[in-house]
């Protein structure tokens, strides 16, 4: 499609397309019920308009067949929308495999990005086009929202866990981010751009950057600083289990319960140690909720998925 | 002409008593129906000015004509008035109060006493809320998400809130008397299913009021303590969930919907039968609808949240319960279209409201569906679409209902008839300048524009611009009802018992009613809305539309 159609924006991400095609869809139907009741009403009000001062309507008021057919129609109609709304919801929020992964916080009033290799930027973020994008964001404060129209996607960034959104941008370019959740005095300013670059671009790009510690180096010099490693190493036999292949893999709690070690999970260990208590294991390991900024938990984090090793 | 005049000089509940006091400690559902007309309208003036006030700062993308702490305060204070203290109490307090005892045919409300305590409670939560407002301010919206409300705001979230909470008070005590009269006062004859289909969707939104307002006041209450004591439901580095809040939030707030437009709902199947002359059509489904919404609307508030990480299977329970809610709002939409068929249409100002209310609400109620949809919320999600949207509903559905509702029944009210040629023009001002206000809002949401800003991109400013011209005709359009609705009480032409030709056990009383409602109890011995002719109650000779 090159024209560009009124009132859309740009559509720069793979579910652009998907997303538009859904609102074709709910706007056909929409124009289709709005002019059949305007016609219907237009009609019917001039056709058996008063035409003396002592005219009444008739009698009927009642027929079952037309009753449910204007609860059936439209109860299908409605179900295939949901339906259809589904199907582009799941593929919103569930990132393909390969996609890489970047960290984002939000703050009063700011967006602070980090690359997978390191970089760091503010209300900006550079993407190469066609690279599958997942962001991993948390907030420092209150709830914010991370949306860029041009992608048809957003997700609440939300304290004290992670939401991620995902996105395949398909054309170079620059795109508004808006912060979507009300944050107070400066929300209308916290605001930036997403830059979309053809991958030679980005890679010259990503050279010219100050390059800083990536996340993953940044949380083993952590880990080292913190002490982690008194209770945890790649052996079994101290305070605390083996960290190593830990990412992905379902962990057994004391109360029985067994829980996926996604990035909430390992958020949670650092922060409350003693909400999640591994099966096996005494619950000794001090909270680290005030050493660390959320910058630090997911550079432990990164850490953490990055230590390969044998499932226990 | 001479009957009507005698009918002015008898006592009626306006002339009964008089004095201040009379007023203030009135136990009469009508006047207590006039005071709360007093209070919503204050409240509808202050959310008003609010409301163009930030429409006069988004006239110029920059954020140029107030400063964005001010501006905050402005459409959180717009919000918190418009919602709580004019759109939930408007139709029940004003027309619910002065007609639900006339016409089920009883003299009073089942607990007068209440009811005057219900206005109060209004009236103190409000006051509350205003002084909140004045004093310190607000600035967390009017949903008072957490931990902004919670933690880190420095405004009067503890007094807005309380206020709130006062006037939740007031509306189940209301709704409580509602139900209560429908059950125990109605006439000898007056059956459920002769019960005009005002009373119908009364009961339903008093039903909600009743379930769905505590949980709004245990929401106030987290808050207020949260902030004042730091408790920490709804704070994450407590180990609290302020997410948490967001479910309690629309529990109640979602629900709220059909408490602002049921009633509205209610006094449109009344303007739809009187000025079609005809039974409402399916009036069974249009009853057992008001009921549906009344129910499933508890069932569907994780529809706010479909961004916020809740999972995506409760995303997608909450998608399809929410498409639920929209068959019975298209039942009642077909339904008093198809009343109109070989009906004997006037058009006068109410009806003319009726006609907007039915555009209006179809396009509030459409765009619900898309916004129901999981993947077209998404993108448009607290976004100007949204804000569009939710105004069809209750600026749209609402307040098109209130007014109609209020010039059908002004004549009832105060025994005087209005102007009807400057009711149509402010009906037709009301019509275009709200579509001119809102429209172009759902055009700026899908192609971005995020709800709450007080600066935007310059591409968007053409739009804006014509958003606010839209309010400027729309409240040209509030304002001249306020300017001939007064001259009427001076110089309106007296109203008689019945000026519509309209059915209903109002119409068959004074205007206005004595203090008692009618000179002798009345007795319902045919159906509702009689105008058929040949039908029991169809009387003063009118006749049916064969000629044609
Ligand atoms: C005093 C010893 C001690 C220290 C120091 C310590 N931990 Fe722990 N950790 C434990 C124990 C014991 C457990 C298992 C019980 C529990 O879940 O609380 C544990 C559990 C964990 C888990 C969950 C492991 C699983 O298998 O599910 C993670 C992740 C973790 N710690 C990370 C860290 C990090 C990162 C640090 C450094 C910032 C750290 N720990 C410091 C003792 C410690
Ligand atoms: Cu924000
Ligand atoms: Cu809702």
């Amino acid at each position: 499609m090159n024209f560009k159609i009124p009132f859309v924006p740009e559509q720069a991400s793979t579910m652009a397309r998907d997303v538009d095609q859904l609102t074709f869809f709910l706007v056909g139907m929409a124009v289709f019920f709005t002019v059949l009741i305007a016609v219907m009403v237009l009609y019917f009000a001039l056709r058996y308009r008063r035409r003396a001062a002592d005219q009444v309507g008739s009698s009927f008021d009642h027929s079952t067949l037309l009753e449910v057919t204007w609860t059936v129609i439209p109860l299908l109609i409605v179900l295939f929308t949901f339906g259809w709304g589904a199907k582009v919801y799941f593929r919103l929020y569930r990132p393909p495999a390969d996609a890489v992964q970047y960290y984002v916080t939000g703050k009063q009033w700011m967006w602070k990005a980090q690359h997978p290799t390191g970089q760091r930027e503010i209300n900006e973020l550079h993407v190469p086009v066609g690279q599958p994008t997942r962001l991993l964001m948390t907030s420092e404060d209150v709830i914010h929202s991370f949306f860029v129209p041009a992608f048809r996607t957003k997700a609440d960034v939300v304290p004290g866990r992670y939401t991620s959104l995902w996105f395949t941008p398909t054309k170079p370019g620059r795109y508004h981010l808006f912060c979507t959740e009300y944050c107070g005095a400066e929300h209308s300013r916290m605001i930036g751009w997403v830059t979309v670059q053809e991958p030679e671009e980005h890679q010259r790009w990503l050279a010219s950057v100050p390059v800083q510690t990536a996340p993953a180096v940044a949380g083993g010099e952590l880990y080292a600083r913190l002490a982690c490693g008194n209770c945890h190493r790649e052996e079994p036999g101290l305070a605390g289990p083996p960290l190593h292949g830990l990412f992905g893999r379902e962990v057994e709690l004391a109360d029985g319960r067994t829980v996926r070690a996604d990035e909430q999970y390992l958020r949670e260990s650092i922060l409350r140690p003693g909400a999640k208590v591994v099966a096996g294991y005494q619950p000794v390991m001090p909270s680290y909720q005030s050493q660390v900024t959320e910058e630090n938990v997911l550079a432990l984090i990164d850490y953490i998925k990055s230590l390969e090793g044998v499932a226990r | 002409m001479s009957s009507e005049a005698m009918a002015a000089e008898r006592p009626n509940y306006l002339n009964a008593t008089t004095g201040l006091k009379s007023w203030l400690l009135t136990l009469d559902h009508k006047r207590i129906g006039i005071l709360y007309l007093l209070g919503v309208s204050a409240f509808f003036v202050l959310g008003g000015i609010f409301a163009m006030l930030i429409r006069l700062e988004l006239v110029t993308p920059a954020g140029d004509l107030v400063q964005p702490d001010a501006y905050n305060r402005l459409f959180t204070s717009h919000g918190v008035l418009m919602v709580f203290f004019f759109l939930i109490p408007a139709i029940p307090g004003v027309l619910g109060n002065f007609l639900i005892p006339i016409m089920i045919g009883t003299k009073d409300l089942a607990f007068p006493r209440l009811n005057l305590l219900s206005w109060y409670l209004f009236m103190a939560g409000g006051t509350m809320a205003l002084g909140g407002i004045i004093a310190g301010g607000v600035d967390t919206g009017w949903t008072f998400y957490t931990p902004y409300s919670s933690t880190y705001t420095m405004t009067a979230v503890i007094p807005v809130g309380l206020g709130v909470f006062v006037n939740g008070f007031s509306g189940i005590l209301t709704g409580l008397n509602f139900m209560v009269t429908i059950h125990r006062m109605r006439a000898p004859g007056m059956t459920w299913f002769r019960l005009p289909l005002f009373v119908w969707s009364h009961y339903a939104t008093s039903l909600i009021q009743v379930l769905g307002t505590p949980v709004l006041a245990i929401t106030l209450v987290l808050l207020v303590f949260e902030r004042a004591f730091h408790i920490g439901v709804f704070d994450p580095t407590r180990g609290g969930d302020p997410v948490f809040f967001q479910h309690l939030f629309w529990f109640y707030s979602h629900p709220a919907v059909y408490i602002m437009i049921l009633p509205s709902m209610a006094v449109i199947s009344e303007l739809i039968a009187a000025f079609a002359r005809k039974r409402i059509f399916g009036y069974h489904a249009v009853a057992f609808a008001s009921i549906g919404i009344a129910v499933l609307g508890f069932l569907v508030w994780g529809h706010h949240m479909f961004v916020s990480g809740q999972s995506v299977y409760a995303g997608t329970a909450f998608s399809l319960l929410t498409m639920l809610v929209a068959i019975p709002s298209a039942i009642k939409v077909f339904n008093w279209s198809f009343t109109l068929y070989q009906g004997s249409v006037s058009f006068q100002t109410p009806m003319l409201y009726a006609l907007g209310f039915i555009g209006l609400f179809m396009i509030g109620g459409l765009t619900g569906v898309f916004l129901g949809t999981l993947g077209f919320d998404v993108h448009v999600h607290d976004t100007y679409f949204v804000v569009a949207h939710f105004h069809y509903v209750m600026v749209g559905g609402t307040i098109m209902g209130y007014l109609g509702g209020l010039h059908y029944w002004w004549p009832k009210i105060t025994g005087k008839l209005y102007p009807e040629f400057w009711g149509k023009i402010s009906a037709l001002l009301v019509f275009v300048g709200f579509n001119l206000t809102f429209f172009p809002q759902f055009l700026l949401g899908y192609m971005g524009m995020p709800r709450r800003y007080h600066a935007y991109p310059e591409e968007w400013q053409v739009l804006n611009v014509l958003s606010s011209a839209g309010a400027s005709i729309l409240g040209l359009g509030f304002v001249l009802p306020v300017l001939y609705f007064a001259w009427s009480l001076k110089k309106g032409p007296l109203a008689g018992r019945n000026p519509w030709g309209a059915r209903g056990l109002e119409w068959e009383t004074d205007s206005p009613p004595p203090t008692l409602n009618f000179d002798e109890p009345p007795v319902m011995n045919h159906e509702v809305y009689p105008y058929a002719d040949g039908e029991p109650g169809s009387t003063s000779g009118m006749k049916p539309a064969s000629a044609h």
